[in-house]
């Protein structure tokens, strides 16, 4: 790890603030770990308007709320008020399950600058059998219509997978029809609940190519009217994402329980050292925690990464999806078509199996 | 980007849409754009051109101003000044 004490330190971006895992919905892609904390371990207000001061001061611009459905916490408009205090960009992330109208004016009071509501089909029945909830289509679109009706702007987030991901467009054109300025379009990426749901959730190669084209047909169509973010099918793809930007170094997760990742998924990685909130600043954390720092710079890295010409492009890809695929955290990422594992991806894509899901469940 | 960009009326007014916003961060180093869930690098330029985007100075005030305060070509400034509000309007960053 020597080398590793002079990698740079860079400053963070974004905090992603898991406010609780309680969740009425049951999505099988959550990205949530699999043992979730329950709501008595959860942090309380004034620890969270800590943290979002201490963010701040690290340099932190913008703070992800989220969850679980952050609306399950009562506090939700005492937490956004302390972010927005503390000078962050805010940006609820919801399932728009349980944020009512009312809410939502104390929040947009409160100073909340941006939502993201997830949608999960364009066909009212396959977007709540895919939630695991009766009627959640229509509680967000109601949501929609009122996030729009205060001027905030809205982004639409789709997860995509074998189920849905035949409607893109229609996705798309729902969107814009509920005045989103921006649309995600995110493949699954299969970590906990998504892993476990890996053979129902996989679509086919045909499936992908299609989807590859139909988003960039839609982004000439509406070029200027909605932005388009996609995010790619690991399974499917050549080169590793460069996942969170690089470990520790432009984001850091804070669990409900206040343990500080370096990613949501980063707990799956047997025998990494979490510091948490209640026992350090985040300072303290982002600088010398020992999760941090473990895949921090390159020293960590083996071949082929380590001699790399993008190395310092992708990092390697994923860590958490190293260790999920091969056992080992500081293998290259097997979705790069340079690593030694790769072949075993496209066997893995290649298992689709359609039986009922695993919903996500407390 | 050759192309030149889509001229804008002389008496837009352009602004930053809610959810937009320019920020000074020493932590950061620099002039920094957050929009909605990203985060824009903003060189001294850009921030100059930015702050100016209030809603309420037109595209001519704005380009004359920018002109005057850097001694630049007014031809020059409006071209420039063009092709970046034309390109942060179309990722929704601005509304002219």
């Amino acid at each position: 790890m020597a080398e590793n004490a002079h990698a740079p330190l860079h400053t963070p971006l974004g905090l992603l603030a898991e406010l609780t895992h309680r969740c009425p919905l049951g999505c099988p892609y959550c990205s949530n770990p699999l043992t979730l904390d329950p709501r008595e371990r959860e942090l309380d207000t004034a620890s969270w308007a800590r943290v979002f001061g201490e963010a701040a001061a690290l340099g932190v611009l913008q703070v992800h709320l989220s969850g679980g459905e952050p609306a399950a916490r009562r506090d939700l408009v005492a937490l956004t008020t302390a972010a927005h205090a503390a000078g962050l960009y805010t940006n609820l992330i919801t399932s728009a399950v349980g944020v009512t109208p009312q809410i939502l004016d104390q929040l947009a009071a409160a100073g909340l600058d941006h939502v993201q509501i997830s949608i999960q089909d364009s066909e009212p029945e396959s977007a709540d059998r895919i939630a695991g909830y009766a009627g959640a289509f229509t509680r967000k679109r109601a949501l929609a219509a009122e996030v729009t009706r205060l001027k905030i702007p809205l982004t639409i987030n789709v997860v995509v997978h074998r189920a849905n991901i035949e409607r893109i467009a229609e996705m798309v054109e729902l969107a814009l029809s509920l005045g989103a300025s921006r649309v995600e379009i995110a493949h699954v990426q299969y970590y906990g609940w998504a892993l476990q749901n890996r053979a129902r959730l996989m679509p086919s190669a045909a499936q992908v190519a299609r989807a590859a084209e139909t988003v960039e047909a839609l982004r000439r169509r509406h070029h200027g009217e909605i932005v388009i973010d996609a995010v790619v099918p690991d399974y499917y793809a050549r080169l590793p994402k460069p996942c969170v930007g690089g470990w520790g170094r432009r984001s850091l997760n804070v669990t409900p329980a206040g343990k500080v990742l370096p990613c949501h998924a980063a707990e799956s990685i047997p025998g990494l050292e979490f510091w948490s909130v209640r026992e350090h600043s985040l300072a303290e954390i982002w600088k010398n925690s020992p999760a941090f720092n473990a895949f921090r710079g390159s020293s960590w890295m083996q071949e082929p990464c380590r001699g790399c010409a993008r190395r310092d492009v992708d990092f390697g890809g994923c860590r958490c999806q190293a260790f999920a695929l091969t056992g080992d955290a500081r293998a290259t990422d097997p979705v790069c078509h340079l690593a030694p594992a790769h072949n075993e991806v496209a066997a893995l894509a290649a298992i689709q199996e359609d039986a009922p899901y695993a919903y996500r469940r407390m | 980007m050759s192309e030149a960009a889509p001229a804008i009326a002389s008496d837009a007014r352009p602004r930053l849409p809610r959810g937009v916003r320019l920020l000074h961060s020493e932590a950061q180093g620099g002039w920094v754009l957050l929009a909605p869930e990203r985060v824009f690098k903003a060189d001294a330029i850009a921030a100059e051109i930015v702050k100016r985007c209030t809603g309420e100075a037109t595209l001519a005030a704005i380009v004359d101003d920018l002109a005057k305060s850097f001694n630049a070509p007014r031809e020059r400034v409006l071209a420039d000044v063009t092709a970046m509000l034309r390109g942060l309007a179309d990722k929704k960053l601005l509304e002219l």
